[in-house]
């Protein structure tokens, strides 16, 4: 016969001095574990109620502009730096860890209607209202290394305030070198992502070097202003542009003539490309939703992104974050969503009562913030993860808020966790105008619904919802 | 030319090994993706899918690494020597120093059968004396923590969540104790309760008591979640199924009820035996439940089809499953050990005779250890029995080696995680499951056409009784055709009502009428 019973030595299982760590053993048997789906289920609603709990995603304000923020530029190169311009004509650098202004730009006399800065972020080119395109040298930012000062962050901040301010107090006014006058107000700017070469919108699109001082190409397809334009961040050529003649526009630098036109049923306020699929940019319309497309494949929408309820005038701005995971759009009815990139509703919405039209919206070059530029002459810094604790967190931190946030998205349909989970409180104005669109929708669908039905089957196609706003693409 | 071919035969074996732990990781099929027609969802679930199977098959790899101890086991060395032949003695001859000191008899005739309780770590050891004898004893070091009399009838004990808290039942009412022996709580709504079971996940202390009323109270909060009357008389026979956490009651006669704290009536109710039920216990796999009566009969159940799976003829007064499926039956003085080597077929494994006169109360399997713990009317023994506990471990489950930040830890992580009360259901994982659509699928007009015709022909056809003496004139016969054919027709009518619009006028309910805000207590309630 052959015996063997479980012996085991305590030696083996417990450290030997107290400065050792405690030895865990595991075993990773089902059977082990009794009712994992229900304690699963259990820790998806508490970190649903923890996540609300812990959201607060308003950082701060930053004022110092005297009027309404009507566009803004990340430098590529500066992950604190930000540009605003605002409707008076005055253009601000600002320092987003400090929330102050590093810099002023004066000079423009009208609305700034457009900001850009140069790939290696030394040049800022803004345009405005008044007909001008202005081209800015940026002071050069002295970063001091952190790791040579140990630790102290905070003087290296004020050390490169300084040297703006005296930079400013020195040689004022001499901050633009080139101011080009064109015929007809500018409405927005963008520079190509890895070449020299900027774009600016008005009656027509023209291309520009920095060292001319006329552009060195002009496209144009139909006799509408072209309110935005965007370049590609994939292929530095590509160029979008959208018209007030309800079209999106695709140009090519290299063949020199427009490429190709995608008429929709309203305008287009603002485009943008996902930085991480260059293929595709989403676009933000005037009835007030976010259409993406695939820019090989324009004739239908890849994804409709609905939530804001504004009947929008001016204009309803949308950047990418980095990560090309999520976007966040601002519109005229005073909030911001933020949108995952494949969501067909917001997943997040931030409203403040102080913050009136929302004009501008740029995400931070990490990811991890937002800034809007709003009608209330104040940037406004949010978190784009409400609940995210910031700051370096230990490792064991994170893995727990990985996993609280993987367990969440595992049960999120569930009715009790999804309450919990979508439940955002709206001003009282957004939640009637969202009830009264829903309605109407509604209504309109079941016109639809009863047309459709009593007329000779057949004659009614149902048009699938993507391509419900589109008129038809052009070459 | 012989080593190629074990070579691959090894290679086989390996590969097999590996597909059965793979099975037992990956915790039940994959779902079925082919019935969505959302694209993204779809891509989205077969990604998810992809890494379970990953990470099924990656614990499955690590397995052998992860795992320091071994298991026991018992193995006759040809098929003469039969396993159940060998005694305590023989057992303890072949078995290392160590695990030799484990066994013990303990004799205390004075004070009245004893029953025993073990932490789920398997470390602490609680005896209770029916004269009132309270001890918890340290198993790992044999040292004997607390030792105490309350003077009363005990009938049963039972640990909270760890070894610092205990419930016992009393003459009048169970109380809680504490590691140090002082009364920390006397439960009075519980009654004269007979026995206690702890259910861990959702901190519910379950009670049975004279009257046959369960009670549950959740220990953390003190709360009295429920108690119901299981209207089938008085009974002590209650077990906790550890993997739903469900209670079954033996009743006395020969029903088996299953119970949980949301519901008035039970879940399930099996006769299981022809006369009272005497003991009930349930596998930790869940899929099993043994249960014996007085009709002198073992049946082992299998809980997803409520059939018996094997029927022995024996007496057994208490029984109890072991972490690896063995099945300890207890009867008089003789305590008999079954094992299923392959399936469900549970073969006897191991006997032990006690002295003649020793009674058995109680027998438990020890967790994370070889050792059955049985309490009898002349004290407590426990003896080995190779190959009933889990070998391995895990620090984060039950960890017999427990430090007091450990236990600390362990406690406020089982607190934040406490299930409700609503969770337990007998499908532990229903809650994974998809809920059936439902509504009925709409039946399109063409449908409903052709059934009205069909039902329309039956009608015509059916054979109408001719009556005599001139009563069954034609005409009269073309009218009760005409009402058969009307009668057929009218279902097919009424639904294509409901359709057009608004149903009847006559059958709108009445409007209700807005009472004013004093009297709207008095209105009826809408029933829900």
């Amino acid at each position: 016969m052959r015996v063997k019973v479980i012996s085991r030595s305590t030696d083996d299982f417990t450290r030997e001095r107290s400065q050792d760590l405690q030895k865990v053993f595991r075993n990773y048997d089902p059977g082990l574990r009794s009712q994992e789906k229900a304690v699963e289920y259990t820790r998806a609603l508490n970190a649903a109620k923890l996540e609300k709990i812990f959201a607060k995603p308003f950082v701060g304000a930053m004022d110092g502009h005297i009027d309404a923020i009507s566009c803004m530029a990340k430098n590529p190169n500066h992950l604190k730096a930000i540009f605003s311009g605002s409707m008076d004509g005055d253009i601000c650098l600002w320092d987003i860890a400090a929330r102050k202004t590093v810099c002023q730009f004066p000079g423009h006399q009208g609305a700034v209607r457009g900001l850009a800065t140069s790939t290696d972020g030394d040049l800022l080119v803004s345009c405005g209202v008044d007909c001008t395109v202005r081209l800015w040298k940026v002071p050069m930012l002295k970063m001091v290394d952190t790791s040579d000062h140990t630790g102290d962050n905070s003087q290296a901040c004020t050390g490169w305030i300084e040297t703006y301010f005296l930079h400013q107090q020195s040689s004022h006014g001499s901050m633009h070198f080139l101011i080009t006058f064109v015929l007809t107000a500018v409405r927005g700017v963008d520079h190509q992502w890895d070449g020299n070469l900027f774009a600016t919108a008005g009656a027509q699109v023209d291309i520009w070097d920095p060292n001319r001082s006329e552009p060195i190409n002009s496209f144009q397809w139909g006799n509408d202003t072209v309110l935005s334009l965007r370049f590609d961040p994939g292929e530095c050529n590509i160029l979008i542009t959208s018209a007030s003649d309800r079209s999106l526009t695709l140009y090519d630098l290299r063949t020199s003539s427009p490429a190709r036109k995608l008429i929709m049923k309203t305008r287009c306020n603002s485009v943008c490309w996902n930085p991480r699929e260059p293929m595709n940019f989403t676009a933000a319309n005037e009835d007030t939703n976010c259409y993406s497309f695939d820019a090989r494949k324009l004739d239908e929408a890849k994804i409709v992104h609905k939530g804001h309820v504004s009947a929008v005038v001016f204009r309803m701005d949308i950047d990418y974050s980095p990560t090309g995971r999520e976007f966040v759009t601002g519109s005229y009815d005073r909030t911001v969503r933020i949108f995952n990139y494949f969501g067909d509703h917001s997943r997040e919405i931030y409203h403040t009562k102080r913050m009136q039209r929302v004009f501008c919206v740029k995400y931070t070059y990490d990811g991890t913030y937002l800034v809007s530029g709003s009608d209330d002459t104040n940037l406004r810094l949010w978190k784009s993860k409400a609940s995210e604790q910031l700051g370096v967190l230990l490792p064991r931190e994170r893995k727990r808020q990985e996993y609280l946030d993987a367990v969440k998205e595992r049960y999120k349909h569930l009715p009790e966790v999804k309450r919990i989970d979508r439940h955002r409180h709206l001003p009282k104005a957004i939640y009637n105008a969202a009830k009264l669109r829903r309605t109407m929708i509604e209504a309109e669908n079941q016109k639809a619904e009863r047309r459709r039905k009593h007329s000779t089957p057949g004659s009614m196609p149902v048009q699938p919802f993507r391509k419900r706003r589109i008129i038809k693409e052009v070459e | 030319m012989a080593s190629p071919r074990l070579d691959s035969e090894k290679v086989k074996d390996a590969q097999d090994e590996l597909e059965m732990k793979v099975a037992k990781y990956s915790r039940g099929k994959g779902a079925d993706l082919k019935a969505l027609r959302d694209k993204k969802l779809k891509a989205q679930l077969t990604a998810r899918e992809k890494l379970y199977d990953k990470s099924a098959k990656h614990a499955a790899m690590t397995d052998k690494w992860l795992m320091p101890t071994e298991g026991g086991f018992l193995e006759p060395e040809n098929d003469l020597e039969k396993s159940y032949r060998f005694k305590q003695d023989d057992v303890l001859e072949e078995v290392d120093l160590l695990s030799s000191k484990k066994p013990f008899d303990m004799i205390l005739p004075v004070l009245g059968p004893y029953t025993i309780e073990y932490t789920s770590n398997g470390r602490y050891m609680l005896v209770g004396g029916r004269k009132g004898h309270l001890a918890m004893m340290d198993m790992l070091s044999l040292n004997l923590i607390k030792e105490f009399q309350v003077r009363e009838t005990v009938r049963d004990v039972t640990f909270l969540h760890h070894e610092q808290l205990y419930a016992v039942a009393q003459k009048k009412y169970p109380y809680i104790y504490d590691r140090h022996g002082t009364e920390i709580h006397c439960l009075k709504e519980h009654g004269k309760a007979l026995k206690l079971q702890f259910l861990t996940k959702q901190f519910l202390l379950a009670s049975i008591n004279s009257f046959g009323q369960l009670h549950y109270q959740d220990v953390s909060t003190g709360e009295m979640v429920a108690n119901y009357r299981t209207g089938l008389g008085r009974t002590d026979v209650m077990r906790v199924n550890p993997y739903n956490a469900v209670i079954g009651i033996g009743h006395a006669g020969g029903k088996v009820t299953m119970w949980k704290p949301t519901s008035v009536k039970p879940l399930v109710t099996m006769l299981c035996h022809h006369g009272p039920v005497t003991a009930v216990a349930f596998d930790r796999g869940g899929h099993l439940m043994a249960t014996s009566g007085v009709d002198r009969k073992i049946k082992i159940w299998d809980l997803r089809k409520y059939e018996v799976v094997h029927s022995y003829a024996a007496r057994a007064q208490s029984l109890d499953f072991s972490q690896r499926g063995l099945l300890a039956c207890s009867n008089g003085s003789q305590v008999e050990i079954y094992r299923n080597m392959d399936g469900h077929d549970y073969k006897l494994y191991m006997k032990h005779r006690m002295m003649k006169g020793y009674q058995v109360g109680k027998v438990l399997f020890r967790p994370y250890e070889d050792i059955l713990g049985i309490g009898h009317s002349m004290g407590l023994s426990s003896i080995l029995v190779p190959g009933s506990g889990e070998p391995n471990f895990d620090t984060f489950i039950a960890n017999p080696m427990e430090t007091t930040k450990q236990k600390r830890e362990r406690e406020v992580h089982a607190l934040l995680d406490k299930l409700p009360p609503e969770t337990i259901t007998l499908n532990p994982n229903m809650i994974a499951t998809v809920r059936a659509p439902k509504k009925k699928e709409k039946k399109t007009k063409k449908e409903i056409e052709e059934e009205m015709e069909d039902a329309i022909e039956a009608a015509k056809n059916i054979e109408r009784k001719k009556k005599t003496k001139g009563r069954s004139k034609p005409s009269k016969q073309a009218k009760k055709k005409e009402e058969d054919v009307f009668r057929a027709k009218r279902p097919f009518l009424e639904e294509s009502k409901e359709i057009g619009g608004r149903p009847d006028k006559k059958q709108r309910v009445g409007e209700k009428v807005e009472l004013p805000k004093a009297l709207q207590r008095f209105a009826k309630k809408p029933q829900s």
